[in-house]
This record gives structure tokens, sequence and C-alpha cells, in this order.
């Protein structure tokens, strides 16, 4: 391999895993604060790209307003599934609201292939997207740049809102003791809600960028980014922001690198990937910045 | 004892009545969905059989009858037609159907009764495994992995390939190892396989490491969703190489998702469709005969598979001077050159067609069929 060769190799997983660590920010993010794996995630990733694109499309939208657009109409979604779905739970044991959460991803699931139809879509870039920069051998996108930028700007951001607001000491009141934060007049239900509010606008945000990297929407098209973006957030510790950045990056390095190590195993990547992922959670079980527990946001 | 007995009656029985059936005319039935989901290709290929009928109704002498019966796109209704077929109506040759899953589900009836039974265009290589008295005029998928090798090698003068599996895939799989072997057979080099499984989305690491190996071609039969998003990474990633496909890609929808992307790129199919070039004179005349009797409809590839089907029995019947149901299954399985519709057909020793491949090029956002190649094995 040339060294052409893996600097492509190695701004390919740059791409893939910034991608990931996108969509586990928002994971990680209603998993800290609720202990509620929100498997609606993927589904609300889906929606926001289609929304996007029928913005663009269907009413001739400007890209950044329909992007806007997807991001607060994903946002609304996400609070009334909660309202819907999570809130009537909120003192049921956790595995209810767990097995309410498969619920509410398998239905919308099935709603968008009902109503858009299984058929994959073509997604329309727009032409600054679609032309690689040239460097010499090296083919470098402009979303290899745009994206990791984008996961960087929001962690960042809501590192700031849990940290720096009174939602986010809600937040934090409400991921350390609920009953407590009732006591002593936190309102619950409304950061709740903020919560799941801003988790759909991240599953939007990265559903979009996606989409715009592999350009195909699908009512199929969140299940294994999902999948693969929850192992990122577990692996770099559940609940904290900044390890699923982490955890996504590493993620998707792996699976490239597997790759372009070992050609003749590409066809077994995810499970390469995802034993190497076994063995460190065997050896640090709560994820690489998972193991001071007043950290979790 | 008692039940053995009644079984040998209803046998020499029904061994009587197809004997004192076929001294007057010649019985052939056809199951096929005429509703259902797999409807609107069954429909095509029974027009296809009817045509046929009516161009030649009659064999040695004898008129030929047509059972029609619709197996409703459903397993169950598929395996009743055909008993009802052998059963009731006493076919002597039976064709259909239009899905695989179909045609096994009504194989197995065949063959327990050892009546023939000709596939129209169900391509899984289960269909005919193992069975003495199924046959099909369509090829097994797999098998229009070597037209693609043969087109690139041959036609193209393309010496190097690559090819991108879906190891998650029996219809990807298969039609790499005919590529690899018909390529490999007639003096091409494979400089590299990869892999990936069905639901992948990014092919970045396997394109890269394809693209270091410099192929002429990249064979991918993956399905068309998949294709597009290969295609566009591989053009992203700067690939000048020519791309092939299977007719997994053959779907209107992927000039719309690959846009750009898929210019140039070639696809194998069945080897007829009303817009060819160079038509054969059995294709010729029975293009003009469908426009004929179905004026303002379109002639496609099922109803010409349909149209062999028919044509094949009849073909059968004459060499083996007999419409015995045995004769004919002997006579169908020495097939070889039959001048058909879809080109020169052979049956093989497993009871499947070989015949040339059809080949279709992306050209400005169109698909063009640019012929067909008989594929070296």
């Amino acid at each position: 391999m040339n060294s052409a060769m893996f600097i492509q190799h190695l701004l390919n997983s740059l791409t893939l895993g910034s991608l990931y660590a996108l969509i586990a920010i928002g994971y990680t993010m209603v998993y800290g604060i609720l202990r509620l794996i929100n498997f609606a995630h993927s589904e609300i990733f889906m929606l926001g790209a289609y929304f996007v694109f029928w913005g663009v499309t269907l009413f001739s939208l400007p890209w950044p307003l329909a992007m806007l657009l997807s991001v607060v109409f994903t946002a609304g979604l996400g609070i009334l599934v909660d309202r819907v779905a999570y809130r009537p739970l909120r003192d049921a044991p956790r595995i209810s609201a767990l097995i309410s959460a498969i619920g509410v991803s398998f239905f919308l699931q099935n709603v968008a292939i009902v109503f858009f139809q299984a058929i994959p879509r073509a997604v329309y870039r727009p032409a600054w997207l679609e032309n690689p920069i040239i460097l010499g051998e090296v083919r470098l996108l402009p979303l290899t740049l745009f994206v990791p930028a984008l996961s960087l700007l929001l962690m960042l951001g809501l590192v700031y809102v849990v940290y720096r607001t009174k939602t986010g000491l809600g937040m934090r009141a409400i991921s350390k003791d609920i009953e407590t934060s009732y006591l002593m007049g936190v309102p619950v239900n409304r950061i709740i809600a903020i919560t799941f509010g801003i988790g759909s606008a991240l599953a939007a945000a990265s559903g979009i960028m996606w989409a715009l990297r592999y350009p195909q929407l699908q009512p199929i098209m969140g299940g294994i980014p999902g999948f693969k973006a929850f192992i990122a957030a577990v692996f770099g510790g559940i609940g904290s922001i900044q390890g699923a950045v982490i955890g996504g990056l590493v993620l998707g390095f792996i699976e490239i690198m597997t790759v372009a190590f070992f050609p003749d195993l590409a066809g077994y990547r995810d499970a390469f990937a995802f034993i190497l992922l076994i063995a460190i959670l065997l050896y640090k079980p709560t994820g690489l910045l998972g193991a001071r527990q007043e950290d979790k946001v | 004892m008692k039940r053995l007995i009644a079984l040998c009656a209803a046998m020499l029985l029904a061994l009587a009545g197809s004997a004192m059936a076929a001294d007057n005319t010649v019985r052939i039935g056809v199951f096929l969905p005429l509703t259902g989901q797999n409807a609107f290709g069954g429909q095509l290929e029974l027009e296809g059989v009817q045509l046929a009928h009516k161009k030649v109704g009659e064999v040695l002498g004898k008129k030929v009858e047509l059972f029609v019966v619709d197996n409703k796109s459903e397993k169950v209704e598929a395996a009743n037609a055909v008993k009802r077929l052998i059963e009731k109506e006493k076919v002597q040759a039976i064709i259909g159907t239009y899905g695989s899953s179909l045609a096994m589900a009504g194989g197995e009836v065949s063959e327990k009764a050892g009546i023939p039974q000709v596939g129209t265009s169900c391509t899984n290589p289960l269909v005919t495994q193992g069975k003495k008295h199924i046959f099909r005029v369509c090829f097994i998928d797999p098998f229009q992995g070597a037209g693609a090798a043969t087109y690139a090698y041959k036609s193209l003068g393309l010496k190097k390939a690559a090819m991108l599996v879906d190891v998650a895939n029996d219809y990807s799989v298969g039609l790499s190892n005919f590529f690899k072997k018909s390529f490999v057979k007639q003096g091409g080099e494979i400089v590299a396989t990869l892999n990936y499984q069905s639901g992948d989305q990014d092919f970045t690491a396997q394109l890269t490491d394809i693209i270091s190996k410099k192929p002429d071609v990249l064979f991918i039969p993956s399905y068309f969703a998949e294709g597009a998003i290969i295609m566009k990474q591989a053009k992203e990633l700067g690939a000048a190489f020519k791309i092939m496909g299977g007719d997994a890609m053959d779907n209107p929808e992927i000039t719309k998702i690959g846009g750009a992307a898929v210019e140039g790129f070639v696809h194998t199919t069945f080897p007829y469709d009303p817009s060819m070039q160079d038509m054969s004179p059995a294709a010729k005349a029975f293009t003009a005969d469908w426009t004929k009797a179905f004026p303002g409809k379109e002639p496609n590839v099922n109803a010409a598979l349909g149209y062999d089907a028919y044509m094949i029995i009849i073909d059968a019947i004459k060499r083996a001077g007999s419409a015995e149901p045995a004769a004919i299954t002997k006579a169908l399985a020495a097939t070889k050159g039959f001048d058909g519709v879809t080109g020169a057909t052979t049956i093989n020793e497993t009871h499947d067609a070989e015949k040339p491949v059809g080949l279709v090029l992306i050209k400005d956002g169109k698909k063009t069929y640019v012929g067909s190649i008989t594929p070296e094995l």
C-alpha cells in the first residue's frame, strides 16, 4: 500500500466515522439523561433525510431552509413520540419504556414503508457536494471536511447546553435522580421533552448528512447505521458525548482499515469490527469515557 | 393390501385415461399467475403461449389443446393447479411458470406424476435441481455471469477484471463464480475479488483497494440500489474502469438513482427486447405476429419466453414422434440449438437453457439494448 492509498483510506474512515459519531451523539444524549435506549432514533434519522429531500424536490425550497425545516419537524416529532410513547411509562419499570421504544421504531418504519414505498429514491445533491477535490492521487470529498466539522460543532454545542445552561442543569439533575428533581421543582416533563427534541434534531442532522454521503433514501435506511452508531456510543461510554464522537471515529476507522489491510476478509468486516469492540468492552466494560459516573450528562 | 390394490387401480385408470386422451389430441397444460402479485408477468407469458398455439395448433397430425389454470401467485395454488392439470385434464406436458417459488411448488407435483414441465421465467437454480421431468427455457441467474465475462473479454477486449461481491446473497455469489470461471478460461485475469454484505452503504474501502489494482473492468453482480451507490462512490474515488452487472440492475430507476455515475454501465439480461437491432428471424416473426395480435401493446421478454416454452414442447413432440409424457421428457432433455425467439437454446444436463445473453448499455441516461452474446462456459 502506498502513502496516497493510505491517506485515501484515512479520509474514507474519517467520513464514515464522523457520520457514525453524529448519529451516536443523539443516542448517547438521550441515554445519558433518561437511561433509555431510544430505538426510534434510527427512524427519526430516516424521516429527517426524507423531509429534506421532499422540501427540496417537492416544494423547491433552498437547501439551508429545507434542512432547517426538517430539523424543526423531526424535533417536534421526537417530542410527540415522547409524549405518546414514553411519558406515560415514566414510572413504569425501565424495560417497559425500552419495549415501547422498539415498538415506536417498528411503527415508524412500517408507516414509512406504506407511505413512501420500499423502493429506494434518488437524492439530488447540490453541485458543490458532487465533485471531489483532487490532490494528486487522493480524492477529497467536500463532505469529508464538512461532516467532522459539523459533528465537532454539535458536540461542543451540546456540551455547552448540558453544562452551561439552566436547562442543562435540569437535565443533569434528572439523570442523577428523577424523583428528587420533581421534589426540587425541576420541570421534569418539559426538560425531558426538550431532551427528546434535541436528540431528534441531532438524528435528523445525521440523517441528512448520511443521505448526502450515500445518496439514496429507503424506509429501512436507518437500521444499520443506527445499530452501528449505537455500538459506537456504547464503545465510547454511553452517556458521554465526547465518548460517542471518539467511538464513532474508531468504529469507522476499524471498518475501513480492516478492508484496507485485509482485502480478502472484506466480507467479514463487521465481524472484525465487533470482535474488537467486544474485546475492548471486556477489558473496559463502561466504554472508553464512561468510567466516571458523575461525568454522564 | 386393499389400499395398494386401490392405488394400482387408480394408476391404471390414470394411465388409461391419458392414453385415451392422447389418441385424438395433444393436451398441454399451462399454469401461470394470472392474478396476485405476479399477474403482470404471468399474463404476458400466457399471451405468448397463446400466440404460439395460434401459430402452431397441430403436431403429428393431432390437434393441440391448451388448458390454462391460474396459480394466483401462491405456492399452494400452484401445486393445486398442476394437480388439477394432471389429474382432471390429463395433460401430457405442462408450461409454467413465472416465479421460481411457484415453479418449485408445481414442479414437485409434475415430477411425482412424471409429466414434463417447462418453466418460462423461473431463474432460481433450485427449480430444476435433482428433477427428472422439470425443464426451463430461461437460463439460470448465475449463467449471466459467463455472458458478462464473454462480452468483457471478447467484445470489449478487457483483460483484467475485478469483482465486488455481496457474500450474503446467492444471486451475487453465483454470478461472480460464473464470471470468474468464464473470464479466466478465456485467458483473462481476475486482479481483485472483494466482498461486502447486503445493506452496506460504504464501499470506499473496497473501491480504493480495487482502484489500486488497476483493473480494466469491474463486475458488480448486485441489486440495483447498491449497484448505483457503488458506481457513485467509484466515480467519486476517480475510478476509470468499465463497470458491468447482472439483470438485477435492470430497473428503470437505475438511471435516476445513479445519475451521471451509471453512464456507460453495461448489464446482462434476457436476450429479447422489442427495441433490439439485430433480431433473429424467429424474433422478427414473433414481434410481427405479436403486434398483429395485440396492437398497441409492446411484446416483452416474458411473452417471448412463454412463446418459446410452447414451441420447445412442440419441437420435442415432433422429434420424439410421440406425445407420451416419457417420450417428451426424453426429447426435451436432448434439445440442442432450438431456434427460439430468445435465441438458439440448448437444454444442458441440469435441464436449464443455455442460450445467448442480452446486453444493455446505459447511454445518455437511457437504457439501450446493444445485442446478445453466446457465453463461453
